[in-house]
């Protein structure tokens, strides 16, 4: 598995003198300097930089759409079971006080505060629900081998969209944070919904490492075909 | 390959007179409107970058102030009742002995929103003079921002969890302060300002320069 090579993008007779030396399909620009390169298949495991600015073009990996999909499916599951069983408990004294993670939503729920009751919702719990059920829409046709229309290529791009509003990952360490800040004074217990959140925050590291955007870009383009 | 500077044969699909899809890299005629593959609109660069940049910076720093003036946190116990701001926060952490969790938060809330701050006003600067110098690192610079941007947004949610779990009418509780708010707008303004920006303007200056 550690053979990745460095293959740079075929970048220097795409254009002579403003005229272009290829048809537009075997074409790629780089996403942050907009240089243009030839589009070459680059052998398995390796990477494709940008000739200009370096960045990483193309990474191909070829099981990585089935399993971006199982890993999406199994931490869709984990977001239901995070938010409806307890979260966490904590004793002083003998007095106890649960919460869940939409508890800890709605303590932003006084008037002054209440859209950011909504916003935090979003991060933690609805934006990163709504992704993961559009990497899942967008990646099924790919594994059931039917054709991907509109439909898919958007869901893909408004998982892609979403990709730095999903905040899950944040919320577990600002979980552990204020755990800390507690520690001393209380006695806290995990309850089934800690466990799902952070095997959830796990799993959308791998998801995000894992899929190649390049890869599922090019098998839902139909359009070449 | 190393520094600055135009490398001989290679040309930007803007130069080719193509544009470039910025959400999948797929690339189309001038007449093209929307990308063919991901359905995106389709622009040569980001339109009105560097305004936008400005404004959602602006309303970034502005409310960053009363982030940092107001409580974060409203501490009710049987002896005492104590507000505590962000930087409150962090000194009651050291207090604690906590000094890895104050150094997170401290990094987090501080460090990296003035970090962010400084260094979109530099890319954006660097922009509007046209330079050309250190291209390489300005675009590393604005990929740290990006991919930083969003931890700082820890000490929202170690209010919210808090908040909801010290709920201990005659012993204890804990509630969100007004900074909350505004630290959360903070953050989401610079993130806005941050993805505003258009990382193809830091190497268009190179093209400029050689096209004089
Ligand atoms: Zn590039
Ligand atoms: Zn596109």
């Amino acid at each position: 598995m550690e053979t990745r090579q460095q293959t740079p993008y075929i970048g220097i007779t795409v254009a002579i003198g403003g005229q272009l030396m290829l048809p537009l399909e075997n074409l790629v620009a780089c996403p942050q300097c907009d240089t243009l390169h030839a589009q070459t298949d680059v052998p398995d495991g390796a990477k494709a930089h940008c000739m200009r600015c370096g960045a990483a073009m193309v990474e191909t990996r070829s099981t990585a759409i089935t399993n971006v999909l199982s890993l999406a499916l199994t931490s869709f599951v984990l977001m239901i079971a995070a938010v409806s069983f307890p979260f966490l408990d904590l004793s002083i004294g003998g007095q106890t006080n649960g919460t869940s993670v939409l508890g800890a939503v709605m303590a932003f729920s006084d008037t002054f505060s209440l859209p950011l009751a909504f916003a935090v919702a979003g991060f933690i719990v609805f934006l990163p629900l709504l992704r993961l059920g559009a990497i899942i829409a967008a990646v099924l046709p790919l594994v059931t081998h039917r054709t991907p229309g509109r439909f898919h290529r958007h869901a893909f791009g408004l998982a892609e969209t979403l990709r730095p509003w999903s905040m899950a990952e944040i919320f577990i360490v600002g979980v552990s944070v204020a755990l800390v800040k507690v520690a001393g004074l209380a006695t806290i217990s995990f309850g089934p919904a800690f466990w799902a959140f952070t095997l959830l925050v796990i799993l959308t590291f791998f998801q995000d490492t894992l899929i190649c955007r390049y890869s599922v870009w090019r098998a839902l383009d139909t359009s070449r075909a | 390959m190393a520094g600055a500077g135009h490398i001989a044969g290679l040309t930007t699909a803007r130069e080719a007179g193509l544009i470039a899809c910025h959400r999948c890299g797929q690339v189309h005629d001038q007449q093209a409107t929307e990308c063919r593959r991901c359905h995106a609109t389709l622009h040569s660069r980001k339109p009105d970058s560097l305004q936008k940049v400005w404004a959602w910076w602006l309303a970034g720093v502005i409310t960053f102030i009363p982030a940092n003036i107001y409580p974060m946190l409203i501490t009710n116990t049987l002896v005492e009742n104590s507000e505590s701001t962000i930087i409150g926060g962090v000194v009651e952490l050291i207090h604690y002995g906590s000094y890895g969790i104050a150094f997170i938060v401290f990094v987090a809330s501080i460090i990296i929103p003035l970090g962010k701050f400084f260094a979109i006003a530099y890319l954006a600067i660097s922009v509007q003079r046209r330079s050309n110098l250190n291209q390489h690192q300005r675009n590393h610079l604005f990929h740290v921002v990006e991919f930083i941007g969003r931890w700082s947004m820890i000490d929202v949610f170690v209010v919210a969890i808090l908040s909801a779990l010290v709920q201990l009418d005659t012993v204890a509780s804990i509630n969100p302060g007004i900074a909350a708010v505004n630290f959360a707008l903070s953050v989401v303004f610079t993130m806005l300002s941050a993805q505003s920006f258009d990382p193809r303007l830091i190497w268009d200056a190179d093209r400029a320069a050689a096209n004089d």
